[in-house]
């Protein structure tokens, strides 16, 4: 259950190309899990741009002085996050969440790979908190173009087993891609599930090694979204339900973590012909499938 | 301690004025003005969440077609000055499953409820009809014979008053008499006002103005266009004064024809600026992305202002503006304040309508 609030600016800092941004959030920061988002209204009470900007939660504390903070991190990549970069302490902020389902926790206590691009990392140190509150062994691959965008490898560090660093110039850790490191990462904890967040080449490239290793993925995407809440329809990504058909499903309602085999990679930003509702579809008389555009939970599924 | 205001908007209004905010859409009778926008509302559940949906005049639900249907590929949206393209392509559960799931729910929920439909046939029109007679609890039909994306430009209905007509009449036979059939139309032709007297001989109960303009963005760094599906439909406050321009010489051509108005509706007072133009109701549409409380905020902003006017109800509003010699309403009270000295505006009437 999501709620809207006027929230505050608490604090807003530099982590080398980011911001992070922490806000008092009452009502939202106590039952955030990891991999909710929110939606953060931008540019003020009269402001020209009328879609809100989604962030994944980096943070939350539950009791703060004024009520449950949250912290979002962000790159400043147009005028809204430009904008939210210009905030200071005590700054109104029109905030709803918590958005969208979070990560599917092991029952287990098996090893998990947490696998972060850029500022994607975000929402994985507190998914690192609680699997380690289970048991779980957690390992760390943090990757990024350059030095300046690998976002937590100190939180990383003190949480996990072991960490891996990539860059693709070589400016910290090894030279490459997460993917570069992956198949040691998985090998050395014996992994169980991958989760990651960032980039969609690198969640598909996360995915299909998961495939690859008979592992499970949990994958939260980062569609772009105009409401957040369901009801706007534009952050549709193709995705496979448990009945073998493929739907175009909100990433934000039923997302943004999905199964990464149940993400269909390379026909994000097109409607695949078989997908139920398509042009093709239509023109083929395929009656027989549900005829449901939603596909429950079906595409999140257990571990 | 805390130097800190943490509410909600709502927390620190005023009481709402005692004020009659019963709306008419042709024979139904809503508590209030207040709509959500067919596309941008869902089917109302999402939006439960923040408000309570049942407070509201009705929900629009989003056009829904006989079969499901995928959509456009992505990106379907892009933010432009105060407004957004879409090119959505009318996602949908198809009738069936919309009836079973979305209407069911919003029964159970208590909302009224104005279904829209929208087809590529005037049969497809009629077959929706039809289905939909068998369901009870609908508070109106909304016709969507305007929406930009689809395959083919030449089938937007609404810009063809042939079209359009065949269209209306066909969902006039086959819904339920009781039932009112409003006409949602395109401001994108040469004279609204030709295309709204043929869908009201055709049978048509009311208009719903306006749909979106379309429109076209291209991504300078990539230089390309910015939706995958090249246009999209204009939304948002950008496009108000074009909205109200339409409900304006919709309402002057028919002041006994229902209009429900929307377009960029973001506050009470743009609610009003429709409601004084013309329009008995008002549907918010876009505003929702922004904020998704919008709509039970704008109804009591909406009722704050029409008290503030001197105003006991929203019908003595409908089409004021109209009404170029009274400088305010009968029961006026506060409302000289507000509106300021009486001017002749007689001559602007008449430019404007022109315009």
């Amino acid at each position: 259950m999501a709620v809207q609030v006027r929230g505050e600016v608490l604090d807003i800092r530099r982590a080398g190309a980011y911001h992070v941004l922490s806000m008092v959030a009452p009502g939202i920061a106590e039952h955030a899990r990891p991999g909710h988002f929110v939606a953060l209204g931008v540019g003020g009470d009269d402001t020209s741009m009328l879609l809100r900007r989604a962030f994944s939660i980096y943070r939350t504390e539950q009791r703060g002085v004024y009520g449950g903070t949250l912290e979002i991190v962000f790159s400043v990549n147009g005028r809204g996050t430009a904008w939210l970069a210009d905030r200071v302490r005590h700054d109104p902020i029109d905030i709803v969440g918590p958005l969208g389902r979070p990560f599917v926790l092991p029952v287990e206590p098996v090893s998990c790979v947490l696998i972060g691009g850029g500022y994607g990392a975000a929402p994985l140190f507190t998914l690192a908190e609680k699997l380690r509150d289970r048991g779980c062994r957690v390992d760390f691959v943090l990757g990024a173009s350059s030095e300046d965008r690998v976002f937590g490898a100190l939180d990383g560090k003190r949480i996990s087993q072991a960490i891996a660093i990539t860059t693709e110039d070589g400016s910290l850790g090894e030279r490459g891609r997460v993917t570069d490191v992956l198949p040691k990462v998985i090998e050395r904890s014996d992994a169980s599930v991958l989760y990651s967040c960032g980039p969609m080449g690198m969640l598909e490239a996360v995915a299909t090694m998961a495939q690859q290793y008979g592992i499970h993925s949990q994958c939260a995407v980062e569609e772009s979204m105009a409401c957040g809440v369901g009801v706007c329809m534009t952050c549709v990504m193709p995705v496979i339900g448990d009945d073998g058909q493929t739907r175009m499903v909100r990433s934000c309602v039923e997302g943004p973590v999905f199964r990464g085999d149940r993400v269909r990679w390379s026909d994000v930003g097109t409607v695949p012909d078989d997908c139920v509702g398509s042009p093709v579809w239509a023109e083929s008389g395929a009656m027989s499938a549900g005829e449901s555009t939603s596909t429950g939970s079906a595409s999140r599924g257990a571990l | 301690m805390t130097r800190m205001r943490l509410t909600t908007p709502r927390d620190d209004a005023p009481p709402l004025p005692t004020i009659d905010m019963t709306a008419d859409l042709a024979s139904a009778e809503l508590p209030n003005p207040i709509l959500t926008a067919s596309g941008c509302a869902a089917a109302g559940k999402e939006l439960d969440q923040f408000f309570d949906i049942t407070t509201l005049g009705a929900i629009v639900t989003k056009s829904v077609m006989a079969r499901p249907r995928s959509g456009r590929a992505t990106p379907r949206m892009a933010e432009t000055p105060s407004g957004m393209l879409n090119s959505i392509g009318l996602q949908g559960p198809g009738i069936d499953s919309f009836i079973d799931n979305d209407l069911a729910w919003l029964r159970e929920r208590g909302a009224r409820t104005v279904v829209s439909i929208a087809g590529g046939s005037v049969e497809e029109y009629a077959r929706l009809a039809a289905r939909l007679r068998l369901v009870e609890g609908i508070t109106a039909i909304e016709v969507n014979i305007s929406c930009p994306n689809v395959e083919s430009r030449g089938q937007v209905f609404a810009c063809d008053p042939i079209a359009a007509s065949e269209v209306i009449a066909a969902v006039r036979r086959s819904t339920m008499p009781g039932v009112p059939v409003f006409a949602k139309l395109s401001p994108d032709v040469t004279d609204i006002v030709s295309i709204a007297e043929a869908v009201v001989a055709a049978g048509a109960d009311g208009l719903s103005m306006i749909n979106t303009l379309l429109g076209m963005v291209i991504d300078t760094d990539t230089m390309r266009p910015a939706l995958a599906g090249v246009t999209g439909g204009l939304s948002g406050p950008a496009i108000r004064p074009v909205a109200v321009r339409c409900v304006w010489q919709v309402h002057q051509a028919m002041p006994d024809v229902p209009i429900l108005g929307m377009g960029g509706i973001k506050s009470g007072l743009d609610a009003l600026e429709f409601i004084l133009a013309g329009a008995s109701a008002v549907s918010v549409g876009t505003t929702v992305f922004h904020d998704p409380s919008a709509p039970a905020r704008i109804r009591d902003e909406l009722a704050r202002a029409l008290a503030d006017r001197g105003f006991t109800s929203v019908r003595e509003a409908v089409g004021f503006a109209h009404r170029g010699h009274e400088p305010q309403p009968a029961h006026a009270g506060p409302a000289e304040d507000v509106l300021g000295e009486p001017v002749d505006i007689e001559g602007g009437l008449e430019a404007g309508a022109e315009g």
